[in-house]
């Protein structure tokens, strides 16, 4: 079945490249080649849940990429696919599937922008590889996507996730083996002595969850416990549990659809001074929405990057146009991302030429950009597809924002 | 730390028997509907979902979205959304049972289930279209006193706050007043009598669609009462709400023996009472494994669950 649909593929293609020099002739054309080439991108990311306000403004900012992009006889189509499912309300792995293989069989598809949880990815990276596309994330961080072992991933990771021994994936966010680490420093720096670490038992939430846990034993600070808590309605006996151990920093690895918001404000009940810092999985405006008068006081997040109001050069010029595009009031911080991944993967079609409509030569050139000057400054992608930025920054939730405490260096 | 504790295990119950009484309230939904018709009506979480938006809708509509800025607790407006959460949802039900149910009440018994599982995603969808897709935030509109450190001055992990208090005060009046309709009053006495022979029951000049169509507004209401409690004690609703908390309500319902009223609520104060324990004990990724063993052990021993008793095959 695969192989008659192949065939029939390419006798298609060739039909169509045969009319295509037809009709160069004509019309006289001199150049011949360069004809005229319609290519696609999907994005993949969660419209269903708690993640919507940002994937919408990730979603805006492709578009924006796309729109003030232009790329002479190539035009670029864009298709924005949910990974959410009402039912689950979050990401869903047959969703993922099926986006995936949505990507691959639309053959004008030469790139995939996503996932934006990395539990997702962990599905369709091995699916795209094997079709040969390539794929962008914007938001994925958990490190064994792209890393080994020795970064805090499990022992045949990353190798499984790209089964034709090829790399295919990579992404414009630094990993966790960074930002757990960072936590765990300023958490210190904050005064926490004993630290209660709980995690969303999802890829992402754990992953980093781990990564904060062993920096915090490195740097001497006292566990109080360390849990995975599943969504739940309430967090009441664990935030008592949490009490009992007499902790003064709660740990929380995981993502805004998981109900941290509940748990903060439980444990705000029975310890209101507790310090909470969780990762960028919570740097959100809805996760401050949810949490309300709870996240008023001594509640932090870290975050690849710098969050919008500091923004400079390019960044801030990319910020007013699509605060002007979008009539939005600074969205979140990933939205820049999706920005940068969109460019980059333009940049790959760009540079293709007349091979803008071929897989294999748009994802060379994505996994090859090297000493790209984008609007999160100058970078480039790692043999291993990671970019090559490492900053960090820390917010304090401040009257229902995040705002700019520091930034946190990778030590 | 170390060693058993009797503040944390007490914390543990407390917290166990005020999240067992939203479960049990929900119970009684599944519980009720099922002893009279025999059908596990799926949507019954999601109607839940529903009331937890109306109270939402209500108190928005009063000025009260969110609670700052505001001093005392809005008594009047809190009844206003519970009556008005109590009213959508047993109208609500009984409008699906008459649209939805009752022309398969014929059927093979697959055929309302299936119906039920798709009122299900009507209402889901509903709830979608209505607060979208992200969680909502609930006002937390009741004062945070706790009785045991502020009026007995006693400090420890022990709490039993107003919220816990408002919980168990309006939950159990509810259930009791559950038990004395079906058991003292003429509708009552039909109910049972439907519920034990509805062809008999109809002979004897009982209006069966009248009596089933009360049952569903019980369940209604009684899912209403339980939303706005939800809401002020977790300060957070969203769509998806139904599946987990209807889930966790059938377990309750299956565990105290379904179709028992007495052993849906007890059903469901069992259920929240080893949720915390789990989580005390064993930690939180354990909570549903708890939960769902003991489940299996009770039916492996008890099929018909703590209070149900075997009952002769019905229509």
């Amino acid at each position: 079945m695969q192989r008659r649909w192949t065939t029939a593929a390419a006798a298609i293609t060739a039909l169509a490249l045969v009319m295509g020099a037809c009709g160069g002739a004509g019309t006289g054309g001199t150049t011949g080649a360069s004809t005229a080439k319609t290519v696609k991108i999907i994005s993949s990311l969660p419209m269903t849940g708690a993640s919507r306000t940002q994937t919408v403004e990730i979603v805006n900012s492709i578009q924006l990429a796309i729109a003030e992009t232009k790329i002479p006889n190539v035009t670029v189509n864009f298709e924005a696919l949910d990974d959410a499912t009402a039912a689950k309300g979050s990401w869903d792995a047959a969703q993922e599937a099926e986006n995936a293989r949505k990507a691959i069989n639309d053959k004008s598809v030469v790139a995939y922008i996503g996932t934006y949880n990395s539990g997702a990815a962990k599905i369709s990276i091995p699916l795209l590889n094997q079709a040969g596309l390539v794929m962008v994330s914007p938001a994925n961080t958990y490190p064994g996507l792209t890393k080994g072992p020795e970064k805090g991933a499990e022992p045949d990771e990353p190798g499984k996730y790209y089964p034709n021994g090829k790399r295919n994936y990579a992404r414009v966010v630094p990993a966790d083996d960074i930002q757990g680490a960072v936590g765990a420093t300023w958490a210190q720096e904050l005064g926490a002595k004993k630290v209660y670490i709980v995690h969303d038992t999802e890829l992402y939430g754990k992953g980093i969850a781990d990564v904060f846990r062993a920096k915090a034993k490195a740097l001497g600070l006292a566990e109080a416990g360390y849990e995975g808590a599943q969504k739940a309605d309430n967090y009441r006996a664990l935030a008592n549990k949490v009490k009992d151990a007499g902790a003064d920093l709660v740990y929380y690895g995981g993502i805004v659809d998981n109900n941290p918001a509940v748990l903060l404000k439980d444990l705000r009940a029975v310890i209101p001074t507790i310090k909470f810092m969780g990762p960028d999985g919570i740097n959100c405006s809805e996760f401050l929405k949810q949490a309300g008068p709870s996240a008023n006081t001594d509640t932090y997040s870290t975050f690849g990057g710098v969050p919008p109001e500091k923004y400079t050069g390019k960044a801030s010029e990319w910020l007013k146009s699509y605060n002007a595009k979008y009539n939005n009031n600074n969205p979140n911080p990933y939205a820049i991302y999706g920005y940068e991944a969109a460019k980059v993967v333009l940049a790959a079609i760009a540079k293709a030429g007349d091979k803008a409509d071929d897989r294999a030569t748009v994802q060379a050139n994505v996994m090859g950009t090297k000493d790209y000057d984008g609007v999160l400054g100058k970078w480039s992608f790692d043999a291993g597809g990671d970019t090559t930025l490492t900053q960090f920054s820390g917010s304090i939730s401040k009257s229902g924002a995040w705002s700019f405490v520091k930034e946190l260096a990778a030590k | 730390m170390g060693g058993w504790q009797i503040d944390l295990f007490l914390a543990a119950v407390m917290i166990g028997i005020t999240n067992g009484a939203f479960i049990a309230l929900i119970a009684l939904g599944y519980t009720l509907v099922y002893g009279i018709i025999e059908l596990i009506n799926f949507a019954h979480g999601d109607l839940f979902m529903l009331g937890t938006f109306v109270c939402l809708s209500t108190l928005t509509l009063l000025g009260f979205s969110t609670e700052v800025g505001i001093t005392g607790t809005p008594w009047v407006a809190l009844l206003l959304a519970m009556l008005a959460a109590m009213i959508f949802c047993g109208l609500l039900n009984v409008l699906a049972e008459r649209i939805a149910y009752r022309p398969l009440r014929r059927a093979p018994r697959l055929a309302p289930l299936i119906s039920a599982i798709g009122v299900s995603f009507v209402f889901v969808n509903i709830g979608l279209f209505w607060q979208g897709p992200t969680p909502r935030r609930f006002p937390d509109l009741l004062p945070q006193y706790d009785f045991v450190s502020e009026l007995l001055g006693f400090e420890s992990l022990i709490r039993f706050t107003f919220k816990d208090l408002f919980v168990l005060a309006l939950a159990i009046p509810l259930m009791l007043g559950l038990a004395w309709v079906i058991r003292s009053t003429r509708m009552g006495k039909a109910m049972r009598a439907v519920a034990q022979d509805s062809e008999m029951a109809q002979q004897m000049g009982i209006d069966v669609n009248r009596v089933i169509a009360f049952t569903f507004l019980l369940g209604g209401v009684l899912a209403g009462a339980a939303s706005l409690m939800y809401g002020l004690y977790n300060n957070n609703t969203v769509f998806t709400l139904g599946f987990t908390a209807g889930l966790k309500a059938f377990t309750a319902a299956v565990l105290g023996g379904i179709g028992n009223v007495n052993g849906a609520a007890l059903g469901g104060f069992v259920l929240g009472l080893l949720s915390a324990l789990t989580v005390t004990y064993f930690g939180g990724q354990w909570e549903n494994v708890g939960v769902f063993s003991l489940l299996v052990i009770i039916l492996v021993f008890r099929p018909t669950g703590l209070m149900g008793q075997e009952t002769g095959e019905k229509a």
